[in-house]
């Protein structure tokens, strides 16, 4: 074990799948030499070399496309898109193919890739670097979405990701690549895919949260705690598959459900939550279910984030809303 | 010293003009003879000053030019008003020549979406950040200018890298298929952040991909701002004439980061950083040109510099002091008017229940 921030585990997990396994291998913009932009290849090309570290063409249908086609020959590629904003050139490719060629070839080529991208905001990047656009591979049949908030879940999620048969997005928050510190394991370990966190244990109220809006929600958690309200802080962790079980059965203890996530209200996953728990816990509701999200409305250029994203502030009064209903 | 095969070059890298640059030389208008230099250290000036601001936490990440003063001054001083510039992000040199003032510049890199406003009547789009995708819209806005027999002209700023994307594919594809007025204008400098062109292309050159869409492709030393205007001007007349499109690869190089976050030693040898900046600046080599013509005085320099520096200055001012926009702002401009769900949102904004920066 020792002491990692998320951005060290991610680059830890990734060593950790080259050496293991023979068939794994990073491609990406930056990803070699330079060890990418946030450093999460660092070394790797180093140590293994440019045919299992490769820096690509800059062109991401071309980087997603072609890393499903060395996982159609055998091959499981970890392809990093270097912003999530960027990812949309290859969105026709994860979209139209990855998602949908397991079924297309009724299992023969089950697409085993992983796409990496950092994503979110927090972090004063330039304009179109901070998108929060995971519903839209939420949405997308065939995906698995994941998102880690610490250290440890990051490691254990990639190589889970790695390891799992389908096409994973892996989304890393920008935000937390350096805020957070944690214990990691040396050796490969997994974090299983569609398996939720219990991140605080609670009685009244249920706060549903992943990526960079955890440590927001658990803050507001903290202040509430002090007022005498018990919050349960569940990250998600995976987006798709979600992890119902856990979340009902919070839901089904505190009967009050605050839904904190960085991307726009409209549409965004808290949508899909609401209405999973109204079809499954309705009767164990004391109040509406609130959102507590980005706005309607393009991510902004930084001098306007911190009024965009969500804060403790805003999770505050929407604790307040759901209790005293 | 690596031997770099430069393209078309009119004044060579010791300041010295070929007997062809000394033609072109002879044509142009000794005030725009001129203007290159002024306008090279304006946006020297601009660009360093910048990457303090930066180092001072006063503006955010910037993508630093110094190196490309000459592709971008001898470019766009061969434009008009009535052309398209659609930039990518580098482009702070020709923003500036088009008419954009240097506080909204900066305003842009200090997270402002004022900044992506040129003043009426400038025909500068903001600065496209995903590579390449800024092609397409210069194949359109040229296209519509042919479908309206308007006499503009389009050009996109792009780097070597975006040749690798496919919407630079298409943009040419559809500038070749409908003969459209449109430059597209390639500021090659070697590195798309850490990758080197030999990564993003089989091919030697960026020009000669031209072929492929059947338009003039043209290499020209992008170091030489003679050079880089003529080729620009002759490109810029084709294209009002009916010619169609054409791509220019300007070879230079950046000779500092990719933007304040990068650090080129990780992957660049310092060594070719120090021969492109000793052996082939290009405002020292025009500096030169200058003097052995007679044309500028080191006091008349000295006295140029100061003038830039002040009102560097008071474009830093006016971006420090532009009144911020309150959170409210976010929803401005989304749509003409708001929708039902905006409207609810902004509301909840406004009984206060939006984020309070200053707990």
């Amino acid at each position: 074990m020792s002491e990692k921030t998320l951005v060290q585990a991610i680059n830890d997990g990734l060593r950790v799948a080259l050496k293991n396994h023979p068939d794994v291998l990073i491609m990406g913009e930056d990803v070699g030499k330079n060890g990418g932009v946030f450093r999460a290849t660092e070394g790797l090309w180093e140590e293994f070399g440019d045919d299992r570290v490769i820096d690509t063409p800059l062109a991401e249908a071309g980087i997603v496309g072609t890393a499903l086609g060395m996982a159609i020959n055998g091959l499981r590629p970890v392809a990093e898109i270097q912003f999530m904003g960027f990812i949309y050139p290859g969105f026709e490719q994860i979209v139209s193919h990855a998602a949908r060629l397991r079924t297309r070839t009724q299992g023969a080529y089950p697409a085993s890739i992983v796409i990496r991208a950092p994503y979110g905001g927090g972090i004063r990047a330039p304009e179109l670097h901070c998108d929060s656009t995971e519903s839209l591979f939420v949405h997308t049949p065939g995906l698995k979405v994941v998102v880690p908030s610490t250290p440890y879940d990051a490691k254990g999620l990639l190589l889970a990701s790695i390891a799992d048969p389908d096409p994973v997005i892996f989304l890393e928050p920008m935000r937390l690549y350096r805020s957070v510190r944690g214990e990691v394991p040396e050796e490969e370990y997994q974090v299983p895919i569609g398996k939720a966190r219990m991140v605080r244990e609670g009685e009244d109220v249920t706060i549903l949260a992943w990526g960079a809006m955890v440590p927001v929600a658990e803050k507001a958690a903290e202040e509430w705690s002090d007022k005498g309200v018990s919050c349960e802080v569940i990250d998600l962790r995976s987006l798709y598959p979600l992890d119902e079980e856990t979340i009902i059965t919070s839901v089904e203890k505190t009967g009050h459900v605050v839904i904190v996530h960085e991307a726009p209200r409209t549409a965004g996953v808290g949508a899909e939550l609401t209405a999973l728990i109204n079809e499954q816990a309705f009767l164990w509701l004391e109040a509406p279910i609130t959102r507590v999200t980005g706005y309607d409305v393009p991510v902004p250029m930084f001098a306007l984030e911190d009024d965009f994203l969500p804060n403790p502030k805003r999770v505050s009064q929407a604790i307040e809303k759901v209790i005293s209903f | 010293m690596r031997h770099i095969d430069p393209g078309l070059q009119y004044i060579q890298p010791n300041g010295e003009l070929t007997a062809e640059g000394r033609v072109v030389w002879e044509e142009i208008d000794p005030q725009l003879r001129l203007d290159f230099y002024r306008w090279m250290v304006k946006v020297r000036l601009f660009d360093r000053r910048s990457i303090v601001l930066q180092r001072q936490g006063r503006i955010g990440t910037y993508a630093p030019l110094e190196g490309q003063e000459a592709a971008q001054v001898g470019s766009a001083l061969a434009l008009t008003t009535l052309d398209w510039i659609f930039p990518s992000y580098r482009e702070h040199g020709v923003a500036m020549i088009a008419g954009m003032p240097l506080d909204r510049i900066l305003l842009y890199w200090m997270g402002r979406v004022e900044g992506n406003l040129a003043p009426e009547g400038v025909r500068l789009l903001p600065p496209a950040v995903p590579i390449a995708t800024q092609l397409p819209h210069a194949t359109g806005a040229a296209w519509a200018a042919k479908l309206k027999q308007e006499p503009s002209v389009s050009v996109a700023y792009f780097g070597d890298g975006a040749t690798s994307e496919g919407d630079f594919h298409e943009a040419l594809n559809f500038a070749g298929v409908f003969n459209l007025p449109v430059i597209f204008f390639c500021q090659n400098n070697h590195y798309a952040i850490s990758v080197p062109f030999s990564r993003q292309s089989a091919t030697l050159t960026v020009a000669e991909k031209a072929a492929a869409y059947a338009m003039d492709g043209i290499r020209v030393d992008g170091n030489d701002v003679l050079a880089v205007y003529d080729v620009m001007a002759q490109a810029v007349q084709r294209a009002r004439n009916g010619g169609g499109p054409t791509l220019i690869e300007a070879v230079t190089y950046r000779r500092g980061a990719h933007t304040t976050a990068d650090d080129p030693s990780r992957y660049r040898d310092e060594q070719e950083a120090q021969e492109w900046i000793k052996y082939r600046d290009p405002l020292d080599r025009y500096r030169k040109l200058l003097h052995a013509e007679g044309m500028l005085s080191e006091a008349e320099e000295r006295l140029w510099e100061e003038t830039c520096k002040q009102e560097l200055e008071e474009a830093v001012r006016a971006a420090e002091s532009a009144p911020a926009p309150p959170a409210s702002h976010l929803f401005a401009h989304v749509f003409e008017e708001l929708t039902v769900s905006q409207r609810r949102q902004l509301e909840e904004l406004n009984r206060g229940e939006g984020n309070d920066k200053d707990e």
